[in-house]
């Protein structure tokens, strides 16, 4: 099959933290591959190894072994690949979407988005346009001017998510969304999640504890002892 | 997008009280410049107003400012008769303090020939002093009323003039009186101690049987008329004809051995570097603890508004942010805190500068020196945070 087709290639990524007799196997020869448009979760207890799943994928760790590809570009083949700029790539092909939204509380609303896209290289009133754009799309227009201390947990993590899809990238990673909502909002915003990953053809990756939400995915990573035990 | 700017908007509150705390620390750092400076002024502020090319004093004396030098006022006469001089005037200086309005009243009083140079250099109320005795001319600072009067020693004096702020060189303001009304405060002794005196010369003569009585009698009078003389003054201010050599007439000066000829490039360097030379280091010594707790001060707003941002410097560098932004953010807001405290404290002394009870004398280049270390000190101060910075991993965005 043409690597093209898959959003994320993951092929026996190991990661190991520490050396020696203190090191630690926090992954162990993961293998999968996500397709543009599929929402996938990543479940699995504390400690398994989920979170480190997602900052390898989003070229946060260096994965100890194997091999990762993002968007047809391989980032890591036994560590990173050289030559491969790794915040050119989390700014341009991955978006994320935190347990505590980390919205940047001295920005309006508009301007948290607007943030992604003029480090992305935007003009002020590019980046401008298309956060409103995205915010409206979110049904947040009237919030806009709005500072996050004035927005809802709920939309708070839209404008979380707008900011995600700022730069309209390949795959979005989701560190346990709904995790700090109510089961109403945590509900929206996996409809949302689902709605996005469908119109923009995206791969979404969500790292969740939440069992309630698992009907909403499209297939479903169990993590055990670092190891994908299911769906890989 | 300016991170700094809009972070310093929503936190206006916080930045804006630091700022003015820090911006008074500069304002003392200011005002220490401000008052060194000021040290200057005043001590110079006579040697600049009479314009002497030389100061005559007593041998062997950094005289009259430094030390006290005493010369006998005929002295003038033969200054006055030396190739080269256009013009002298002595005078005699005496720092006073009495009691006004129940409150310690201190100043320097100055006495000048009238129909020399030397007096007040600009009269802003009243008049000069045109009568040989019993008139005064005041500094402004005196706060003293035209037509006031002034008890000192014997006699009342007039104010009939108010001049601009001339002071001494330990900042006392000057008023200023006749020479001869000077000599008589300065040396004319009381009514009590004189009588004291001319009894123990008129025994001392006595016991000198060689003496006939009228010898005894002359000798006497003319012992009394030497100590009892008020003929004496501090020094003799020379001015120079055009085109003379000031090194040669002050050696033709110093051919009399009782007398020192002071250049006043000479007289400007005893006071600058010898009277206030430890004042100066004091006041510099405290500008640079000030300026080191500025940047400490600084350095550790800096660092833990760094602290306080590292979820927001994570969730940058995991969206992938340059370096540059965050480095950006953190050396902006430093520089930007620096550039409104110095406002402040820049501010708060242009304001405030008068009402300081010692002369506060702002420099431009003083000004632009400080402001200048005040940049540096905010640049290196945010190498701390800036370094704090650097380290945080993206995955610390991770995570609730």
């Amino acid at each position: 099959m043409d690597k093209s087709m898959y959003a994320i290639e993951v092929d026996n990524l190991t990661k190991i933290y520490g050396k020696g007799e203190t090191a630690v196997t926090a992954l162990r020869d993961a293998n999968f591959k996500v397709r543009p448009g599929e929402l996938v979760a990543i479940l699995g207890p504390s400690g398994s190894g989920k979170t480190t799943l997602l900052t390898c994928i989003g070229l946060i760790n260096e994965p100890t072994h194997g091999r990762v590809v993002i968007d047809g570009t391989a980032v890591a083949d036994e560590g990173w690949q050289s030559g491969i700029d790794l915040k050119k790539m989390r700014r341009e092909k991955l978006g994320f979407i935190f347990q505590a939204h980390n919205l940047i509380p001295f920005l309006t609303a508009q301007e948290n988005v607007m943030v992604a896209l003029e480090i992305n290289g935007l003009t002020r009133a590019e980046a401008k346009k298309r956060a409103g754009e995205l915010l409206d799309a979110l049904n947040l227009g009237h919030r806009i001017n709005n500072y996050p201390t004035a927005l809802s947990g709920g939309e708070s993590q839209r404008v979380a998510i707008a900011r995600a899809l700022a730069n309209r990238p390949s795959v979005i990673l989701a560190d346990e969304p709904t995790a700090a909502l109510d089961t109403e909002n945590g509900k929206n915003v996996m409809d949302l999640l689902k709605k996005l990953a469908v119109e923009n053809h995206s791969a979404i990756m969500v790292v969740t504890h939440d069992h309630r939400m698992v009907e909403n995915f499209d297939r479903i990573l169990q993590v055990s002892d670092g190891r994908i035990v299911v769906g890989a | 997008m300016n991170l700094a700017i809009r972070d310093i908007r929503y936190h206006r509150g916080r930045f804006i009280l630091t700022s003015i705390g820090l911006g008074l620390l500069l304002g003392v750092v200011i005002s220490m410049g401000g008052i060194y400076r000021g040290l200057i002024a005043d001590a110079l502020a006579i040697l600049h107003a009479n314009r002497a090319d030389i100061w005559v004093v007593q041998q062997g004396t950094n005289g009259p400012f430094a030390e006290s030098s005493r010369i006998p006022e005929e002295t003038r006469h033969r200054i006055a008769a030396v190739p080269g001089v256009a013009a002298v005037s002595p005078v005699a200086f005496q720092t006073i303090q009495i009691e006004r309005n129940n409150k310690p009243f201190r100043f320097f009083l100055i006495g000048y020939d009238p129909d020399s140079f030397g007096g007040p250099p600009s009269i802003i109320a009243g008049r000069n002093i045109r009568q040989k005795h019993y008139e005064m001319v005041a500094a402004r600072s005196m706060k003293i009323a035209l037509g006031e009067k002034i008890r000192l020693g014997q006699n009342e004096y007039s104010v009939v003039g108010i001049s601009e702020n001339i002071v001494s060189s330990s900042g006392d303001p000057a008023a200023y009186v006749t020479l001869a009304d000077a000599q008589e405060i300065q040396f004319k002794k009381s009514n009590h101690a004189i009588r004291n005196e001319r009894a123990k010369i008129g025994a001392g003569v006595a016991r000198n049987r060689a003496l006939s009585p009228q010898q005894a009698e002359l000798l006497k009078q003319s012992i009394i008329a030497t100590t009892e003389s008020t003929h004496t003054v501090n020094a003799v201010m020379v001015r120079l004809a055009t085109g003379a050599d000031l090194q040669e007439t002050q050696e033709l000066i110093q051919r009399w051995n009782q007398l020192r000829a002071i250049s006043d490039k000479e007289q400007t360097a005893i006071l600058a570097k010898g009277m206030i030379e430890k004042a100066r280091m004091q006041l510099g010594l405290f500008r640079i603890i000030l300026l080191v707790i500025s940047a400490v001060i600084i350095s550790l707003i800096i660092y833990t508004s760094t602290l306080d941002k590292i979820r927001v410097i994570a969730t940058l560098k995991l969206i992938g942010s340059q370096n540059r932004v965050i480095v950006g953010m953190i050396l902006q807001q430093s520089l930007l805190m620096g550039i409104l405290a110095y406002a402040i404290g820049y501010l708060t002394i242009l304001l405030t500068y008068e009402k300081f009870p010692r002369r506060i004398v702002l420099e431009a280049f003083d000004l632009q020196s400080l402001f200048v270390i005040v940049m540096a000190i905010c640049t290196l101060s945010s190498f701390v945070g800036i370094r704090k910075a650097l380290k945080v991993e993206p995955a610390e965005a991770l995570g609730g």
